[in-house]
């Protein structure tokens, strides 16, 4: 067998925020490159790119995953969840909306994925304490911010999101 | 960061994947949740030329009772072993260990079966595993192998699975009334990896001694260590402050851990003792009579 053919690029299907996507990759595509360069979805951030920081943290199948430690063609068949995929229209996501409403970012650059595992949190437990939201973001660093606002943030998405 | 060129082939089952296996040798590895492999890979620490997918074979996750046993996929994520009612109900020292793997994210693609493959020194659930006595089955061409935890890790990163088996499922005896299981944890302050960490598996009869005690110490070796001292001191004795302080106080007895950047070899010895003791009152104040 030929380099070549044994290297051979994957054909996939994904869908990405309600999207279904159809591509050829290959097989070391990791799914956070797949969301931005093949599908201009930017939102997620590349960070540490060694499973740390959480910036790149979609959702997969409903569940938060840190996307630069997934292969696209681990995704396939999947749907995936982008921080794109949260506001509905000109209506921000009420964990959006609390990161806006508490400052719980200043530079930004965790934000998208701190904001995907508040949701994949909030959706799973819908009323947690300080104590559980701070494990849940247990791989989500910060390094500027701090976590205080960013907490704060989370619980004003949780009562906004349980009194809807 | 990326790793080098690879071949992918998503396998549909387990017979699949064994003959992908034979086929492609040394030069084929096998892919579950991906959470050791693929930063491995990113770094060229590993580059597989193929890599064989189970993620995409249907049957090998989920926890169900039988015969006595639970039985856990080997592709079952840690978020779930975490959250099973069967395993915090039968084994919360199980959960215990799931629920500090990593962080949320990891433990939502981690497996069971990836990690107890892996085999990584500073993974928490061969400790817990062991403490146990959980077995492994191994399936290949042949039929399949069911592999006791005390002889499956036998080095760093080395496990008694031969490269034609694939690991399908782990099954975990059900304690019976009367006993407790808990897992105790000194993470790396950066990592979250283990520095030290203890199981145990405590039965207690209503009189108060103990029945039976199997305790296993990471941290101190290429695997799991069992605390054989601790677990004789324990035995038949009824379980007192002064006899739990003083069985714990062997649990590194026999081991000769390494120095390393962050714990020198006397420190893991010594702070083994106090995570065995976490662990065996833990365990205890869980058991029911």
């Amino acid at each position: 067998m030929t380099a070549e053919a044994e290297y051979a690029a994957v054909p996939i299907s994904v869908t990405v925020n309600g999207v279904k996507h159809d591509a050829v990759v290959e097989p070391r595509t990791l799914l956070v490159f797949f969301l931005r360069d093949s599908l201009g979805l930017t939102g997620t951030h590349v960070g540490c790119d060694t499973s740390q920081c959480g910036a790149c943290t979609v959702h997969l199948n409903g569940r938060a995953v840190k996307s630069c430690t997934v292969l696209a063609v681990q995704a396939n068949g999947a749907q995936v969840r982008t921080i794109e995929g949260l506001a509905n229209g000109d209506h921000f996501h009420p964990v959006q909306q609390g990161f806006h409403e508490k400052h719980g970012l200043q530079c930004g650059y965790c934000t998208p994925g701190m904001i995907m595992t508040a949701v994949h949190l909030l959706e799973s437990q819908p009323n947690p304490s300080d104590d559980e939201i701070k494990h849940a973001l247990e791989g989500n660093l910060c390094r500027c911010t701090g976590y205080v606002n960013i907490v704060e943030s989370i619980k004003w998405a949780s009562e906004k999101m349980r009194k809807s | 960061m990326f790793p080098a060129s690879f071949g992918y082939i998503a396998a549909r089952s387990v017979e699949e994947a064994l003959q992908l296996v034979a086929k492609h040798g040394e030069e084929g590895k096998l892919l579950a949740g991906g959470h050791s492999l693929i930063p491995a890979m990113k770094l060229r620490l590993a580059s597989p030329r193929m890599l064989i997918d189970l993620g995409t074979v249907r049957g090998l996750s989920g926890i169900r009772v039988d015969d006595g046993h639970l039985i856990i996929g080997a592709l079952t994520v840690h978020a779930d072993v975490a959250a099973s009612d069967l395993v915090r109900k039968h084994m919360p020292g199980l959960a215990d260990a799931a629920s500090v793997i990593g962080d949320m994210q990891v433990r939502n693609r981690g497996t069971i079966g990836g990690s107890v493959a892996h085999a990584d020194p500073a993974a928490d659930l061969p400790v817990i595993l062991t403490a146990l006595n959980a077995s492994f089955v191994a399936q290949s061409s042949n039929g399949r192998r069911v592999l006791g935890a005390d002889n499956f890790f036998t080095d760093f990163f080395t496990t008694a699975m031969t490269a034609n088996e694939i690991l399908t499922e782990i099954r975990v005896p059900i304690p019976a009334n009367g006993t407790g299981t808990a897992y105790a944890k000194l993470p790396h302050p950066a990592s979250g990896y283990v520095v030290v960490s203890a199981g145990a598996l405590i039965s207690r009869q209503a009189s108060g001694t103990c029945a039976a005690a199997r305790i296993a110490i990471g941290g101190l070796g290429s695997g799991p260590v069992r605390a054989s001292a601790t677990e004789i001191e324990l035995q038949g004795k009824p379980l007192t402050p002064q006899l739990i302080a003083a069985a714990a106080a062997k649990a590194a007895d026999g081991s000769d851990p390494d120095d390393d950047a962050y714990a020198s070899a006397d420190y893991k010895r010594h702070v083994a003792t106090i995570y065995a003791r976490k662990a065996i009152e833990a365990a205890i104040g869980r058991a029911r009579n």
